[in-house]
């Protein structure tokens, strides 16, 4: 299987042409029936590289969580192509679609959806069940997962036994464990205190020297601007991409 | 680098992860889940008890019809208004004994005299014992045995001899014949050799004193027209002997004389015992409905408030199939649950109180089998429509909580 690759660190910074995206978004419109219809993202084209960190910022209700569904193939979009690690997913059926959600894509939540009763390793494991990983290989692979967050002591911890900033971090430990090409954060430090939220950017940043690929998704401009590359989303639609302009700077 | 199709498989959820991701939700929320296994185990705990119970019961009772016999017939007097004196003819005993079909008949016969503890009793008080004549081998016809001593022989019943049945053993106060026991019967002090054990089959002997029938008629001056006649038949020809039994007793008035099978009357008992089980199991059967309708009821509260599990296990690669199989079993994880509660609960209730009773203890197979797999099916049916539900929730909207 070649699920292992996906995490092998490449360039930090993106490359316009060749190789695979981890990520991207060809005229990408999600419309929301009603009287009138929603445009929540209306033709969005975006490209994410293997070992990036992405911010996505913008106002409320201007399509983040949106945009983040639909890159995360939780929604699939009305018009425009999704394609995950080079796979198109408007071609693939919905169990296919899971498929690559439990492969290649880790998702951590504002609201952490840890699950109550279960130790800090058996939610981390979760991450890797429904890609029928035995149960011991993902115990394994689910204890160096949380060492890797600095939850090395607290395994057996369930999520009501752990400090806020210890269940998001529990929460990423599960988003890393199977991984995937990139990770998924919509607001991951909005429930968070400001002790908390430095701990959490800072594994953040850990991560992504060591390769790991995220998009994070905030209204926080501070944290924003502490990530290498922003995207500004405005009315559903793309208002301006660092990349592009670094890109842009460089061919001119 | 060129990424392959086969990378993007469909995800998969191993055999043994639907039960330990069915159990994950029962086992966080404790409380709950034994709550309401309660319920299914209440049903299931009432059907098993009530099978268990009313196969152990029947099952003295048909052993206790087996051990007396259903080939006994008795025959008597009372055909109907104006029969006169209500006896047989004094020939109706060698003339039943005739019939090839009977093996065995033995006789009793009225005897007018009263039976006393002894004198200081008033006269009238006699507690309704009344004193019989009886043949030697009416004991052996009945199937009966004695309690203490012995029954009445050629010998023992020329004279006055008594042997005192079950019931008439208690109202006479006589308890064991460790020293000679003696009942006032008309007159005379009567030595009592035998108490008999109870007779399910000819209850009235429990409350006589019996005698022989020489001592009968030489001392008590009793008639030689038999009161009853009990009669052993062939298994096979019970019918067709009932059929000739009056003619052969009574030739000139056949329609004078009653043939009845007492073994019938503890038949029609095991048929009331029926009706009754029914009944509670009926009964049984509307607990465990509403048992059902629990684990139904907390399957649709769990897939409420849930939504954020759902949505977090399909973002984690789980299909609608995934989610579906999760609540399902989830259903029959805590129905099962009730069902092996309620079986445990059932059988011990069914071998406490078949044992308080002294019956054989019988749990039929099909009560405990059914039980747990009647819970299952419980389980699995409660679940169907919550399952669905959870397995419709879009992804996007479940994780908006
Ligand atoms: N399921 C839906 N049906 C109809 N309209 C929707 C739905 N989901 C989102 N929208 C609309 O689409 C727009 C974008 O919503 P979205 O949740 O993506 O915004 P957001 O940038 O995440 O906002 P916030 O920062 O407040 O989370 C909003 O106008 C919202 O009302
Ligand atoms: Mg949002």
């Amino acid at each position: 299987m070649s699920v292992q690759t996906t995490t092998q660190p490449q360039a930090a910074a993106p490359t316009a042409t060749g190789g695979t995206a981890a990520l991207e978004l060809h005229n990408v419109t999600k419309e929301f029936p009603g009287e009138p219809p929603v445009r929540a993202l209306d033709d969005v084209s975006l490209r994410i590289d293997h070992g990036e960190l992405v911010a996505v910022v913008g106002p409320s209700g201007s399509g983040k969580s949106t945009l983040l569904n639909v890159m995360g193939t939780l929604d699939r979009p009305t018009h425009g192509i999704v394609s995950v690690d080079g796979i198109d997913t408007a071609e693939r059926s919905d169990n296919e679609v899971a498929g690559i959600r439990a492969r290649k894509i880790g998702f951590v939540f504002q609201q952490f959806f840890l699950l109550p009763g279960m130790s800090a390793i058996d939610n981390v494991s979760n991450g890797l069940l429904y890609q029928g990983v035995p149960p011991r290989e993902r115990a394994a692979r689910s204890i160096e997962a949380l060492e890797r967050v600095g939850l090395g002591h607290r395994l057996q911890h369930p999520p009501n036994h752990l400090s806020g900033g210890e269940r998001q971090r529990v929460a990423v430990a599960r988003a890393l464990v199977h991984s995937p090409a990139f990770v998924l954060a919509d607001e991951p430090t909005g429930n968070l205190d400001s002790k908390s939220t430095g701990a959490v950017m800072k594994l953040i940043h850990d991560l992504h020297s060591d390769g790991t690929t995220i998009v994070v998704i905030t209204h926080d401009t501070a944290i924003a601007e502490s990530l290498p590359r922003q995207v500004a989303v405005l009315d559903g639609a793309l208002a301006s991409d660092s990349a592009r302009r670094d890109r842009e700077v460089v061919a001119t | 680098m060129t990424t392959t199709a086969a990378e993007s498989t469909a995800s998969k959820l191993r055999f043994g992860d639907v039960f330990r991701v069915g159990a994950s939700g029962p086992r966080a929320r404790k409380m709950r889940t034994a709550l309401s296994a309660l319920g299914v185990s209440i049903g299931i705990a009432a059907l098993v008890g009530v099978l268990g119970l009313s196969e152990s019961s029947k099952s003295a009772l048909l052993d206790e019809i087996s051990s007396l016999g259903t080939n006994l017939l008795t025959v008597e007097a009372g055909g109907g208004f104006g029969a006169g004196d209500s006896a047989l003819p004094d020939t109706a005993l060698a003339t039943i004994s005739r019939i090839p079909t009977v093996t065995a008949a033995s006789a009793v016969w009225e005897v007018d005299a009263d039976v006393y503890r002894n004198e200081f009793i008033p006269e009238g008080e006699t507690g309704s014992v009344r004193v019989v004549a009886a043949d030697v081998e009416l004991v052996e016809t009945l199937n009966g045995e004695l309690a203490l001593g012995q029954f009445l022989d050629e010998s023992t019943s020329a004279y006055p001899n008594a042997v005192v049945g079950s019931i008439a053993a208690e109202r006479l106060g006589i308890r064991n014949l460790d020293q000679p026991s003696y009942v006032l019967i008309g007159d005379d002090y009567v030595e009592v050799i035998g108490i008999l054990e109870e007779f399910p089959l000819a209850a009235d002997l429990d409350r006589a004193v019996l005698i022989g029938k020489d001592a009968a008629i030489d001392v008590y001056d009793a008639g030689d027209n038999p009161a009853v006649v009990y009669t052993r038949v062939v298994d096979g020809a019970i019918d067709s002997t009932r059929d000739v039994l009056p003619t052969a007793a009574d030739p000139e008035n056949p329609e004078e004389v009653t043939v009845s099978r007492p073994s019938d009357a503890l038949e029609a008992q095991a048929a009331a015992d029926d009706a009754l089980t029914t009944l509670f199991l009926g009964l049984g059967a509307v607990a465990l409905l509403v048992g059902g309708i629990g684990v139904a009821n907390v399957m649709v509260i769990a897939v409420i408030e849930r939504r954020g599990e759902i949505g977090l296990r399909r973002s984690l690669g789980a299909t609608r199939a995934h989610i579906r199989r999760q609540f399902l079993t989830e259903a029959v994880i805590l129905s099962v649950l009730g069902g092996i509660g309620g079986v445990i609960v059932g059988v011990s209730a069914t071998y406490v109180y078949a044992t308080s009773q002294g019956w054989r203890v019988i749990i039929p197979q099909e009560a405990a089998l059914g039980g747990f797999f009647g819970a299952i099916a419980i389980g699995a049916i409660a679940g169907l429509y919550p399952a669905m539900r959870a397995a419709k929730l879009a992804p996007t909207e479940a994780l908006r909580s």
